[in-house]
């Protein structure tokens, strides 16, 4: 049941929707985001929401507030100071040596403490493991609605907020609603939305919160970290250009021909779902809803047909070029340019024309 | 050691269709799975039971008809089957979900003995939220432990749990204690094909089906649609782009293909060729 609408339920009796919030819950202002710090590390997801979190609250006349919990270090202040760069008026911070991992239980109580103390109306985390581990436990103690996965978010002419996330796989988008209750919460992926500019020198109030946490009290212990080797690590949400591959190029040695026009490019590859199922490629390549979303500035699918579970994962791309036999393919619904021939003759041949173009010493210093 | 584990009946979505006019999910038809994630959960679930000894309870909460994942489940190995079915459970939002399945897990409890770990998938398919694991856990005042590849050790006497779980940028390896709720990653596991034997006692399990008051919930008003903070106010498909894409001639050279190509793109976007000349260039 979930969040997936009865399409036969979602529009009857509820359409009366009543909006008449609780009197304890009209103090609730301003829109917040879960800035996500990790072993130092800011997730560019929360400055992508950030950006969001300042359209919401110019249309709500509200202040955008981050929220930065993390150990008293460099790290965490840093993160504060870069919330204010990314358009945060005010930052909540809470430094304990506690917070220093990311744990469910202490975050929790930190995050629900935060809320309950200074009343947002609007709380906004990126739907990544941290986010959705936290968003998920945090809504359920507030007792409050949570979206998760919103492609738009918007504030409707009442002031509420209209969440719109796709629904079946896809095939279909629904647009939430937390009518009465408060804060309004929704996740976000990486990369679904756009990057703001950072603003240089751009400072705010610091609300220094202390939180009264006992390390005895929280029952899960982080016995190490081991980070990922840096080569296992694909920078594929992030990366400017992305080219792929999908069934069309008949087998997993054929990939390597995906990979040498995205090493020409210096961009990422990646593939649609079966190729990770037939092995050919790691689980962290693969593009699309149960994937990566992607926002490159050029994306190339190559034997790509483009269903709907890839197409959701690729429409941010600025600009798509779909390298199919099939005229008819879905990908043309969605590719800006389209070559209809066989993508595992054509890719050597393109992977040459842009070497040609954009690095013409590279051919030279390839062949010596 | 009593494990449940929470798994969903859902459509298989890739061949879901949208009526064109009413824009409403045609369902007809559509074959229905259990939820692909929660299959590494209950595979991991069944290994520890053959390791450590104990039972798996599965546990649905859904349509009369989701006895047929339940079926699926016994299949595979779980010991028995509970079904949560309700009219008042319809229209649940992942809150109402959440309250409704902690509810029954406590009354699995006082039947056949306290849950040690309760397992639920990573997510859905369908409602695709991550929300109703954690949410469970909260509900049963549960330590949570989510985004789980591998769970090394469970000491049931100590009461201890040992597990590795995905971050950003690495794994933690965690140590907890039971009774805890659990999410694992998809490919934590080699799931199991369900044997011959297996399914032949399945068709003849007895699924124990519960309504709200049977598994003792009296707090109507947190169920279904009135348990539901969240709204679905619009359901519409996405717009597609107005125009196709452009078909580039296939010359008979692919050298010339190309170049036509590139050409094309230079032209669509005239920013392009700096911003790959510096991507190339590595800066
Ligand atoms: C719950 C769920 C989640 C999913 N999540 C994802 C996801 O995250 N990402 C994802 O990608 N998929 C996902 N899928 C799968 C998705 O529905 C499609 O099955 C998949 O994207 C198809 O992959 P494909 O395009 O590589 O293969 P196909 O659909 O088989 O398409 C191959 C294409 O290659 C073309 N072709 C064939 N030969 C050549 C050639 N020589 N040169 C050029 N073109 C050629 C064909 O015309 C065809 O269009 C999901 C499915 C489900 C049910
Ligand atoms: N109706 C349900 N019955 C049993 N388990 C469920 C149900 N809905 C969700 N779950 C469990 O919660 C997990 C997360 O679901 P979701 O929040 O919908 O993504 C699923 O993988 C299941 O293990």
């Amino acid at each position: 049941m979930s969040d997936a609408p009865k399409p036969a339920a979602a529009a009857p009796s509820r359409a009366a929707m009543k909006k008449e919030l609780p009197e304890h819950f009209r103090a609730y202002k301003h829109v917040w985001v879960m800035v996500e710090l990790e072993r130092g590390h800011v997730h560019p997801v929360s400055w992508e929401l950030m950006g969001e979190a300042r359209k919401l609250a110019d249309k709500l006349d509200a202040e955008v507030g981050a929220v930065v919990v993390g150990a008293p270090d460099a790290g965490t202040r840093e993160a504060a100071a870069e919330s204010f760069a990314y358009g945060a008026d005010v930052v909540y911070l809470v430094e304990n040596p506690i917070l220093a991992d990311y744990r469910n239980e202490s975050y929790t109580r930190t995050l629900t403490e935060l809320v309950n103390t200074y009343k947002p109306e609007i709380l906004l985390l990126g739907a990544t493991n941290l986010g959705r581990d936290l968003a998920g436990s945090v809504a359920t103690t507030l007792l409050t609605g949570l979206t998760a996965d919103c492609t738009e978010l918007a504030v409707d002419a009442d002031k509420s907020l209209a969440a719109t996330r796709p629904t079946f796989g896809g095939s279909l988008l629904c647009t939430i609603y937390t009518l009465n209750f408060r804060p309004q919460m929704a996740t976000v992926r990486p990369r679904v939305m756009r990057m703001p500019d950072r603003q240089e020198g751009r400072i705010g109030r610091v609300v220094e919160h202390a939180i009264n946490l006992e390390e005895e009290s929280i029952v899960t212990k982080v016995l190490k970290f081991l980070p990922d080797r840096s080569s296992q690590k694909s920078n594929l949400a992030y990366a400017d250009v992305v080219v792929a591959g999908g069934l069309g190029l008949q087998n997993g040695e054929n990939l390597q021909l995906v990979r040498a026009l995205a090493s020409v490019l210096g961009g990422e590859w990646g593939c649609s779902r079966p190729c990770v199922q037939k092995g050919w490629a790691p689980a962290d390549r693969q593009i699309g809803q149960t994937g990566k979303t992607i926002r490159p500035k050029l994306y190339i699918a190559a034997g790509i047909s483009g269903a709907i579970q890839h197409r959701v994962g690729v429409e941010g791309a600025d600009l798509i070029v779909a390298i199919n036999t099939d005229r008819n393919a879905p990908i043309l619904d969605i590719a800006h340019f389209a070559v209809a021939t066989d993508a595992i003759r054509f890719l050597p041949a393109l992977t040459e024309a842009f070497r040609a173009r954009i690095s013409p010493h590279a051919t030279d210093r390839l062949a010596g | 050691m009593h494990i449940v584990v929470c798994i969903k009946q859902v459509p298989d979505s890739a061949q879901i269709r949208v009526h064109p006019v009413t824009n409403t999910i045609m369902r007809q038809g559509v074959p229905t799975i259990i939820n692909p994630y929660d299959l590494f959960s209950l595979e991991t679930a069944l290994r520890l039971r053959d390791e450590i000894g104990g039972a798996v309870t599965v546990l649905t909460m859904g349509p009369p008809s989701a006895e047929d994942a339940l079926r699926k489940a016994l299949t595979f190995g779980a010991d028995r089957a509970v079904l949560l079915t309700d009219r008042f459970f319809a229209g649940s939002d992942t809150l109402a979900t959440s309250y409704a399945l902690s509810q029954a897990i406590l009354k699995i409890g006082e039947t056949w003995g306290a849950p040690d770990i309760i397992f639920a998938g990573k997510q859905t398919i369908d409602g695709d939220t991550a929300q109703v694991g954690p949410g469970i856990a909260r509900r049963l005042e549960l330590n949570q432990l989510t985004y789980i590849s591998k769970v090394t050790r469970v000491d049931v006497e100590k009461r201890k749990i040992e597990l590795e779980r995905r971050a950003e940028g690495g794994t933690q390896v965690l140590a907890s204690a039971l009774p805890c709720l659990v999410t694992m990653l998809e490919g934590s596991a080699e799931i199991r094909r369900g044997s011959f034997v297996g399914a032949l006692r399945a068709a003849r399990a007895e699924i124990t089906t519960w309504s709200a008051a049977d598994a003792g919930i009296t707090d109507l008003l947190k169920c279904g649609l009135r348990g539901s903070p969240t709204v679905v106010k619009r359901v519409f498909a996405p717009s597609p782009r107005a125009e196709k894409a452009k078909q580039v001639e296939v010359k008979p050279k692919s050298r010339e293909t190309a170049d036509d190509l590139i050409e094309a793109l230079f032209e669509a976007k005239p920013a392009m060729q700096a911003d790959l000349e510096l991507l190339a260039a590595g800066l």
